[in-house]
């Protein structure tokens, strides 16, 4: 299952993208509770959104966005039935990617 | 005002070069593209190291351009959503600086040529703090900030 959840929908010549990305986003500060060890980082870094292939936007990302990220953009352009990707990579190099249609 | 300019520039790659070691990487990276995850900027402590490693300037202009949306009080420092927009033509870029955070440089949004300035996230705050929105337009930087208080910190420690 992908780690993406997508949803885009065009009016006015615009189309409006608002994402959620299932992702601990851990800062690399926080201890174990019951280990008193700290927890490594992991956290996305790098978002790629696009529309019919084409870069729309590229987010760099620290730690301190929250767990289980939101996301919301737009751009001009785009109509029912174009494709809008998203993928991210993080500080292990673990990636994921998907898209949708444009409602 | 192209003598500021210029003074500005100078300030700006002095900066750079006198991080020693941590600039070589500098260097290399992060303005070379934007795609490139700006290691240095984001590692910074404070603002302007923060700056400087992401655009090679710490200079900002405020504006009225540009709008933050972020709640005044943030009960939970773990998920702070916050808006910026800008009607300012141009915009390559959007960045948000958490001030008071252990690594102020919390995201940047390059924007491609279809992009609407115009975006939403949700940040961890570990104590109340400055948000500031810097929006890159034309090849200057642009800021606005709103304060946040926050009761309980999000960034766990």
């Amino acid at each position: 299952m992908s780690s993406i959840k997508i949803r885009a929908s065009a009016s006015d010549g615009v189309t409006t993208v608002k994402a959620l990305i299932s992702h601990p986003m851990e800062t690399g500060t926080r201890k174990d509770a019951k280990t008193g060890e700290k927890i490594p980082a992991h956290f996305i870094q790098e978002v790629v959104c696009t529309h019919n292939g084409n870069n729309v936007m590229t987010a760099s990302w620290g730690a301190a966005i929250s767990k289980n990220p939101y996301l919301s953009f737009s751009f001009k352009g785009g109509a029912a039935g174009d494709k809008v990707g998203i993928s991210w990579v993080d500080n292990k190099g673990e990636k994921d990617s998907d898209e949708t249609e444009i409602k | 005002m192209t003598s500021m300019k210029r003074r500005i520039f100078l300030k700006g790659s002095l900066a750079t070069g006198a991080l020693g070691v941590a600039a070589s990487a500098g260097l290399i990276t992060p303005r070379a593209s934007l795609a490139a995850w700006a290691k240095d900027a984001f590692d910074a402590k404070d603002v302007n190291g923060a700056l400087s490693g992401l655009f090679g300037s710490s200079d900002l202009a405020a504006s009225d351009k540009i709008k933050i949306k972020a709640p005044d009080i943030a009960e939970n420092g773990a998920v702070v959503p916050i808006s910026v927009s800008t009607d300012m033509g141009n915009v390559e870029s959007i960045t948000i600086v958490t001030e008071k955070n252990q690594n102020p440089l919390t995201a940047s949004f390059a924007m491609g040529a279809t992009a609407i300035p115009d975006i939403s996230t949700r940040i961890k705050m570990g104590k109340t703090s400055s948000v500031i929105a810097i929006v890159k337009s034309g090849g200057k930087l642009y800021s606005t900030g709103k304060e946040v208080k926050v009761t309980i910190g999000g960034c766990g420690g």
